[in-house]
Formats: C-alpha cells, sequence, structure tokens
C-alpha cells in the first residue's frame, strides 16, 4: 500500500453508538455522529452538511446548528451537492466561529487550498475546526440520478428509501421494500464529467474521512488523519460515541480500499495525460500543472 | 532581526481597499513590519515622495492611461521592484475601473484604466475584491521565506508562489465567465461551490450543482477562478496544509 490511502494516523472500522443516528445513516453514522459529539462539546457552533433540497433526492448545502437538523441531513445523495458555498457565509449570517463541514475528497481539496490561499474567504481560514471527508469514486448530475432511477430502475425518485454504491451495483431501495440493481456499466455514462480527473479516493486532505468501503455492512471504515482529526476522534471515542474494530479483523479490509483507491487514481491519471493530446495539437487544461 | 525585506505600497487607481485588508491583520501585520519587512514607501503609511529601491513592490489599483504621473509612477516601480505584486482585482484584471468611461469631477478626462499587467511585467498577482487579509499575509511571509528563507524555506515559497506567477502570466482578463470558459467548458467543474463563496457580490449562484454567474453583477475581480481547486491545484504544497498554516501562525506569533 503507498500514497493512495493519503497520510492517517489510525484506521478502523466503527460504527455509531446511537441507534437513533443508525436508523438513518447511510453507513456506520459516523458523520452524524462526530458532528453531533461536536456540536455538543462546542467544538464546532454548525456544520455545513447536504441537506433535503426542492426535490426529492436533491441535495442542498445547509447550515446545521443543531442535533435535529443533523439528523435530517443523514444519508448519501449521490449528487452534487455545493457544500464549500456556505463556507464564508456560515461566519457571517449564520455567525459560525468554529465551522463543521462534511464533503467529497475534491470538497476537501478545495476546503484546504482556500485555507492556504483564501483569494475571496475572509477570516475563514482559522474557522473551520472538523472536516469530515467521505469516501468517493463518482458523484452525478441530478438528471442522471433521475434518470437511473426513473428510466433505468423504473422507480418513482420520491418513493426511493435509499440508495447505495457498493459490490460493484448501484443499488436502488424503495419505500415498498423493492430491490433494484444496477449494473455499473449502465451508471458509468452518467457519470459527472469531472470526476474522471479526481485524483483522491479517500478524502486524503480531511481531518477525519470516512466510507463504507472495506468495513462489513452497517460499519463504516475510518481513517483519523491530521492532528486536530486526531484529538476530536479520541475524544467521542472516549465519550463512548462509537464501537470500533481494528481494521485487520475485518472483511474486506483494508486490501479493498486500496485496491479500489489505485484503480480510481490509474484510471484517471490516464484521463488526465490523455487531455493533453485531446486534439490536434491542442491539449485540454490541466489543473494540476497551472491555472 | 536585521535581515528583513523592503516593501512599498503603490498607490494607483484602487480605493484603499486592498491596503485596509492588509492593515485588517492587526497584530500579525505588527509583527510582520517588526520582524520581516521594512515598510519604505506607502502614500499613507510612509513619509516618502518617490518610489525608492525596494525588494518587493505591492501594488493595487489600475493605471489610469490619461494621468502621466500614474504611467511614470508604474514604470518606475517596474525599474525599482524586483519583484512586482498586482494586490487586488483593480491591479490585476482593471476590475470595477472596468467599466470607467470617464466623466467625472474634477478629471473628467480621465476615462481609460488599464490594468498594470498592460504596462509592466508583474511577478505575482493577488486576486480579489479585496483579496482576503489572510491571503495578503500568506504572501507577504512566503515572499520573506523566498529572500531571506533557508534552503528549504525557499523551496517552500518557491512552490506556494508558482500559481500566483502563473495567474500573472495568464493574462490581464478576468470575469466570472472563466467558470464557464476554462473550468466548465473544460469539463473541470466538479461542483464543490469554492466559487460562490469567493465572490465579494455574490454574483454566482449553483443551479443542480454548478455556477451560475449573474453577469450583470459580476466586478471582474477573478476571485473566483483564483479560488477554484480545478484553476490550479498543486499537489506539491496544498496537502501540506497543517504544516504550513502552523509555519505561518508561528511566524507571527
Ligand atoms: C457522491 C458520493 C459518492 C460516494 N462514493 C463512495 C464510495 O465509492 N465508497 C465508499 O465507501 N463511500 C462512498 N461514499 C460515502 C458513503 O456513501 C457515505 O456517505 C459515508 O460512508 C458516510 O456515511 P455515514 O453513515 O457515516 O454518514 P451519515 O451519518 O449518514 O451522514 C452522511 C453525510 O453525508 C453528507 N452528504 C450526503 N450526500 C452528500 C453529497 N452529495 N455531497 C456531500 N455530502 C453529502 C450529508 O450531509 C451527511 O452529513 C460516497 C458518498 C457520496 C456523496
Ligand atoms: S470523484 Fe472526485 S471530483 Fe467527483 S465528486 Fe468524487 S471527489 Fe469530487
Ligand atoms: S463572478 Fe464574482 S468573484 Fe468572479 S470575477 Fe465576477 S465579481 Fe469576481
Ligand atoms: S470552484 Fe470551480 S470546481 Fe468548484 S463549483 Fe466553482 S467552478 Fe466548479
Amino acid at each position: 500500500m503507498g500514497t493512495e490511502l493519503g497520510k492517517y494516523k489510525t484506521c478502523v472500522s466503527a460504527r455509531s453508538t446511537s441507534k437513533e443516528i443508525l436508523k438513518k445513516a447511510q453507513d456506520g453514522g459516523i458523520v452524524t455522529s462526530l458532528f453531533a459529539y461536536a456540536l455538543e462539546e462546542g467544538i464546532i457552533d454548525g456544520a455545513i452538511v447536504s441537506g433535503p433540497g426542492d426535490e426529492p433526492w436533491r441535495p442542498q448545502p445547509y447550515v446545521a446548528t443543531t442535533v435535529g437538523e443533523l439528523m435530517a441531513s443523514r444519508g448519501t445523495r449521490y449528487n452534487i451537492s455545493p457544500n464549500v458555498s456556505l463556507i464564508k457565509e456560515a461566519t457571517r449570517s449564520y455567525g459560525l466561529d468554529k465551522i463543521g463541514i462534511v464533503g467529497t475528497p475534491c470538497q476537501m481539496q478545495a476546503v484546504r487550498k482556500g485555507q492556504l490561499y483564501p483569494f475571496g474567504w475572509r477570516d475563514v481560514d482559522d474557522k473551520i475546526k472538523l472536516a469530515i471527508g467521505i469516501f468517493c469514486m463518482e458523484n452525478f448530475p441530478y438528471q442522471s440520478v433521475k434518470q437511473l432511477v426513473e428510466d433505468h430502475a423504473a422507480m418513482k425518485m420520491e418513493s426511493v428509501k435509499k440508495m447505495e454504491i457498493g459490490k460493484g451495483k448501484f443499488w436502488v431501495f424503495g419505500e415498498r421494500g423493492q430491490v433494484v440493481q444496477l449494473p455499473l456499466k449502465v451508471t458509468h455514462k452518467y457519470e459527472q464529467p469531472a470526476c474522471h480527473v479526481c485524483l483522491d479516493y479517500v478524502a486524503n486532505l480531511a481531518d477525519v474521512s470516512t466510507g463504507s468501503v472495506g468495513s462489513p455492512d452497517g460499519w463504516s471504515t475510518v481513517f483519523v488523519r491530521s492532528k486536530n482529526g486526531d484529538d476530536i476522534w479520541t475524544k467521542a471515542i472516549a465519550a463512548g460515541c462509537f464501537e470500533t474494530k481494528p481494521i485487520e479483523q475485518v472483511k474486506p479490509g483494508l486490501e479493498l480500499v486500496s485496491k479500489l483507491a489505485n484503480e480510481k487514481i490509474g484510471k484517471n491519471q490516464k484521463t488526465v495525460e490523455a487531455r493533453a493530446t485531446f486534439g490536434v495539437g491542442k491539449a485540454l487544461r490541466n489543473p494540476y500543472i497551472k491555472p | 532581526m536585521a535581515d528583513k525585506i523592503t516593501v512599498g505600497h503603490v498607490h494607483m487607481s484602487g480605493c484603499t481597499g486592498c491596503l485596509v485588508s492588509l492593515a485588517d491583520n492587526y497584530g500579525g501585520l505588527l509583527t510582520i513590519l517588526d520582524r520581516y519587512a521594512d515598510l519604505v514607501y506607502g502614500l499613507t503609511l510612509a513619509d516618502v515622495r518617490h518610489i525608492p529601491k525596494m525588494d518587493v513592490a505591492l501594488v493595487e489599483g489600475s493605471v489610469c492611461i490619461q494621468d502621466k504621473l500614474a504611467v511614470e509612477e508604474i514604470k518606475e516601480t517596474r525599474e525599482k521592484a524586483a519583484v512586482v505584486v498586482a494586490v487586488g482585482g483593480c491591479a490585476c484584471y482593471g476590475n470595477i475601473t472596468r467599466f470607467s468611461r470617464g466623466g467625472q469631477p474634477n478629471q473628467p478626462q480621465h476615462e481609460s484604466f488599464l490594468p498594470i499587467g498592460d504596462l509592466i511585467k508583474v511577478d505575482v498577482y493577488i486576486p480579489g475584491c479585496a483579496p482576503c487579509p489572510q491571503m495578503i499575509r500568506n504572501v507577504c511571509v512566503m515572499a520573506y521565506l523566498l529572500l531571506k528563507g533557508n534552503k528549504e524555506q525557499k523551496e517552500l515559497a518557491t512552490k506556494f508562489l508558482t500559481p500566483l506567477m502563473q495567474l500573472a502570466e495568464r493574462g490581464t482578463e478576468a470575469c466570472g465567465c472563466d467558470l464557464m470558459y476554462d473550468v466548465v467548458n473544460q469539463g473541470l467543474c466538479m461542483g464543490c461551490g469554492s466559487c460562490a463563496a469567493a465572490c465579494p457580490v455574490r454574483a454566482i449562484t449553483h443551479e443542480y450543482g454548478k455556477p451560475n454567474v449573474n453577469r450583470e453583477m459580476c466586478i471582474k475581480c477573478g476571485a473566483c477562478y483564483a479560488q477554484c481547486p480545478r484553476s490550479f491545484f498543486n499537489f506539491d504544497v496544498v496537502p501540506e496544509f497543517e504544516a504550513i498554516m502552523e509555519a505561518i501562525g508561528a511566524a507571527l506569533k
């Protein structure tokens, strides 16, 4: 295992000890539990999450300042939620001094770039107190998800209880108990194009990052990365927020995380390189080289 | 510390907002002036009439080409300063002064304003209106490390400043439209929202995860594109955010 998993201090398999949180959490309820703990302890005074939006399964970036509001944001919505758009506003109209934020690996990159290069993010850099990253292979535009659910899975968006990507399939669970699985070869063409140049699978730049891959159903794989993340995670464990198992003792374990990370990074690195010779003597832009 | 760098603030046609933003580092600014930089020029801050030799010129504002003195001064700045930094949207891109058509008393003939890069070579860009205090601070600390630091510090400062030098090479025009031209049209926008958070006039909203710029509101400051992680993302700098932020914090303690 090389650099594909980023730097981390510890990695465990974990699950929230709150039955209430787990009822509607996507996986082990790590995101919601850790924010709820940080909120109650005053480590953060609000968190930017992706709450429910105007249409079914359409996310809306949202500043949650109560545990109740965090509860409403549980679960994964597989389409774009520009959470970082609220990072300055959270310190303004919401008046937060200590911000939590959850996001995909690219959103964690955005947050860290914004701390080192805050062109337009006045007085934000030292207010970001807990950045939780979620693993991400790819994301979708809203209309893609709609087509997958309505055209391919033949379900109504409003009657879907949960969506999940795992075990090589896109799963759609209906309210009435029906389950439809779509092979990923069907979903690929609907992916957000910009995901194909993304070189991070497990949110390397988060304080704490988490996802389902590597752990058994209902559990999450957790990487504790920064000093700050380590500090908060250790306290949350001491407070009994999570039950944990050593990652070495669970199946499928880190090996699968590494494998998927390498696959993603390898494939996307090729896309980045192919952009250099995309046209006839004309390249597409490479953001990793220059603006 | 004896080995300070010399810095000047050169005021072209700008609103002084960039200078205020620098000053909004409060104690941090005093520490910078105390330990790292001597302010050798600055209209409101230093009693010096002519642009002296200096290591770093922080230039605020665009140049009115009908104002002879301004044109002379920007050229002189280039001659006297080892490093010229365009601080803020007006110096980098013209920003709000792009909309000037003259007609203001008491110099109605002053109608044409150009970003400084249209008249001189500029080394470093800090887009934004105004660029945040923390951004100006970080560039000041890095400029110091570049000129006076040890080998590792010089390397870090070079890596940190490289994208800002590349922005300076990229050109003197900016607009919210850059998000379309150079990010969305290039298949690079992943919908993070950074651009909207950077816009000083709230011209950017997100529709189904992608930026939508209200072009009537855009003042052409360039903050959104610079802030976008898909304009530049340097893997040799950003992942070191923890250590770099600590180092900057320690330097200003
Ligand atoms: C687009 C996408 C792709 C993913 N791909 C993978 C993958 O390949 N492998 C893997 O192991 N895990 C993946 N995940 C992560 C996984 O689905 C869970 O979100 C994660 O395990 C957290 O579960 P939890 O039970 O701890 O969180 P919960 O307590 O259920 O909370 C989920 C949190 O995620 C936030 N959220 C929901 N949707 C979005 C969104 N679109 N953008 C940003 N934040 C959002 C919510 O605000 C909420 O705070 C992906 C997530 C997303 C959004
Ligand atoms: S694949 Fe990368 S770019 Fe796409 S949403 Fe996930 S983290 Fe962002
Ligand atoms: S859209 Fe906003 S941030 Fe972008 S250039 Fe225009 S004013 Fe500046
Ligand atoms: S900052 Fe860049 S990648 Fe993020 S939403 Fe705006 S244009 Fe897209």
